[in-house]
């Protein structure tokens, strides 16, 4: 509570537009995964064109938090609060733009026969790294930080299936040059999903340290997939 | 005031005056002893100090006695036990979630339905709790002009997929604050999702055994015409694609029921060691015929989980099964059971059942996949094993449904351990 009402309303706006923008960006990742896997461009283009409301949206809480900064000239927690504000619409923006950069794949993936492994390995992805920026966007709405440990835990599982699926899809390409163009691109898809997980994993940490002023410890890497090499003699 | 009729205004107001003078006369002698007092103690002039009781006299006469809120709160006090209902008492009563809030959007009450569905909301800003765009237009709609906003659709994703079509409202008169209510219609949409992903799911995995079936008719009724050892042959194999078959839709039918329940906290409180016994004893004939030794670890005392003795029973089932089947070559499996050492997230006490084999173990790519349907590590291994691809999605639903978790930890070459942990009960 500040003496100055309006300056709590300020506030609440720039929450409120973040909750919006979170709820935006979770219908983006959903819609564009749905589209993949029932080939529905339709749907695909509707998210391309959801990824603007995101960019206006994004300038809207950059304005408004110069704006608030600006004129109160906020301290500690307000101030981390504000500051989270810009940091958290700045990674929920990106996350549109992996979703869009999905959606746009569609048309390229769907040309081909799918293998139904892989699909399905992308589902399994997209529940997770859903999942999680649920978990976070809640934890936006409750500030219960202290779940915000379990989150984390999540991201390790996104990085685990994610390197499953690398390697899949490796294997795939290298059974039949075919499947190089549309492996290709559910590759991108794959590594789109595994980037909105790492963004929700930052969505946390601005959290954690608005709320805290203390920084999450630093996590470990469970992304093996730069290592992954397939023996083509053993296959 | 229709008891007001016959009387005239003069000899209306005239009863209401009296009134209120006679509610208000210990405070008017106050006042008039205290005015009096003072022009006494002052020695000032006695017509004005009278005047001034008078004035104050007049004022409490001509002041209603009950202010507009008053009246209001009135209007609708207590008449019949119906009227005297609480509505914290009757929202508690109502099975779907039900929240109300004020116009800034927070939450001042849920109902104990809405805790279990969405977690503690009490002080939440809706706006940030429910972010789906079609929400966030109907909590808009609802605060801006106050009228009936059409429901809209809602998924809540988590721990399992419910679809709820949600209303708003103000509620009462004038009070500033707002109702949501939220219909549970999963039920409908789980069954048509069911039958979407059954068609998707059984076509695809019975066309290998139906393709294998076709040809092999095909064979019979010509090359193998005149060839009975052939024939024996091509039948046992028929039958055994059609016991593969069959196995697959009992499976997927399972699956798909538990997907379609609705989520109810598991009621009973389920010895495990009674279930794991059970299970054990019920696979000792496989586990002999695969030369594979169960041995179990298990407490003297019973160890009580929270849960649907059924589903705990299939979860042990597969999961034992899974490890007398693919990890034979290692000779045994242990079942272990324990009071878990640390609560879950919630700070609830859990216990926690392993099974562990000791056969090839799984390769570290595919641990985090494996629950998925139809995934296999090998699938030529799964086939000889009779294995459907849906044990283990079956084992993971079962687990999320009764707020349980599975995790598994293999090392290639020296086996896997699946562990279960379930909220004590």
């Amino acid at each position: 509570m500040h003496i100055v009402r309006s300056f709590d309303e300020d506030l609440k706006y720039l929450s409120g537009r973040i909750a919006a923008m979170g709820g935006l960006a979770e219908r983006m990742v959903e819609e564009a995964v749905s589209a993949l896997v029932h080939a529905d461009e339709a749907l695909a283009r509707k998210v391309v064109a959801d990824d603007l409301l995101l960019d206006v949206a994004e300038r809207e809480i950059d304005e408004k938090a110069i704006g608030i900064i600006a004129r109160r000239q906020p301290l500690a927690g307000d101030l981390r609060e504000i500051i989270g504000a810009i940091r958290i619409s700045a990674d929920l923006e990106r996350v549109g733009d992996l979703a869009k950069n999905n959606a746009k794949r569609v048309v390229a993936i769907t040309a081909a026969q799918q293998p139904v492994r892989v699909v399905r390995g992308l589902e399994a992805l997209a529940e997770l790294a859903l999942g999680q920026l649920k978990d976070v966007l809640d934890v936006y709405a409750t500030r219960a930080v202290a779940t915000l440990a379990s989150v984390r835990e999540r991201d390790a599982q996104i990085d685990a299936v994610y390197t499953s699926l690398f390697r899949e899809l490796l294997a795939s390409m290298m059974e039949d040059p075919r499947n190089i163009t549309p492996c290709t691109h559910l590759l991108f898809c794959a590594k789109n999903l595994e980037r909105i997980g790492d963004h929700a994993t930052n969505i946390a940490e601005t959290i954690y340290y608005a709320a805290t002023a203390r920084q999450l410890p630093e996590r470990l890497r469970q992304d093996k997939s730069h290592a992954v090499t397939l023996d083509a003699a053993t296959r | 005031m229709s008891d007001a009729g016959p009387e005239s205004a003069a000899e209306g107001f005239a009863r209401i005056a009296a009134s209120r003078l006679m509610r208000a006369r210990w405070t008017l002698v106050a006042a008039a002893a205290a005015i009096l007092g003072v022009t006494f103690a002052a020695g000032g002039r006695w017509l004005p100090a009278l005047a001034a009781v008078a004035a104050v006299a007049c004022v409490s006469a001509l002041t209603p006695w009950r202010t507009r809120a008053m009246r209001l709160a009135e209007a609708g006090a207590p008449r019949s036990p119906v009227d005297r209902l609480s509505a914290l008492r009757l929202a508690a009563a109502v099975p779907d979630p039900l929240v109300v809030f004020d116009r800034s959007a927070t939450v001042v009450q849920a109902n104990p339905a809405a805790g279990a569905a969405f977690g503690s909301l009490r002080g939440v800003d809706l706006r940030l709790r429910f972010r789906a765009p079609e929400m966030q237009e109907l909590i808009r709609l609802a605060l801006d002009d106050a009228t009936h906003p059409a429901p809209v659709d809602y998924v809540e994703r988590a721990p399992i997929e419910r679809l709820f079509r949600v209303a708003a409202s103000p509620v009462g008169d004038g009070t500033g604050l707002f109702v949501l209510v939220f219909r549970d219609q999963s039920e409908a949409r789980r069954i048509d999702r069911m039958r979407a992903d059954f068609i998707a799911n059984a076509s695809h995995e019975l066309r290998t055994p139906l393709a294998s079936i076709a040809g092999f008719i095909e064979t019979l009724r010509g090359p193998a015409r005149n060839d009975p050892k052939a024939q024996a042959r091509f039948l046992e194999i028929m039958q055994a694609q059609t016991e593969r078959m069959a196995r697959l839709i009992d499976d997927l039918l399972s699956l798909s029921r538990l997907e379609t329940k609705p989520l109810a906290a598991p009621g009973q409180s389920v010895d495990l060691v009674q279930v794991v016994a059970g299970v054990a004893d019920s696979l000792a004939h496989l586990a002999a015929e695969a030369g594979v030794a169960v041995e179990r670890d298990l407490p003297a005392g019973p160890v009580l989980a929270a849960g649907t003795r059924d589903e705990l029973t299939q979860v042990f089932e597969n999961l034992i099964e899974n490890a007398i089947k693919y990890g034979r070559s290692g000779g045994r499996v242990v079942v272990s059971l324990a009071r878990a050492p640390a609560p879950d997230e919630g700070g609830r006490a859990q216990v926690e059942a392993t099974v562990r084999d000791f056969g090839p173990g799984i390769a570290e790519e595919h641990i985090p996949r494996v629950t998925e349907r139809f995934y296999r590590v090998d699938a030529e291994t799964s086939r000889a094993q009779k294995g459907t691809g849906l044990g283990l999605a079956i084992v993971k639903h079962i687990l999320t449904r009764h707020g349980g978790r599975l995790s598994i930890a293999s090392q290639p070459g020296q086996g896997a351990a699946f562990t279960v942990r379930l909220p004590a009960a």
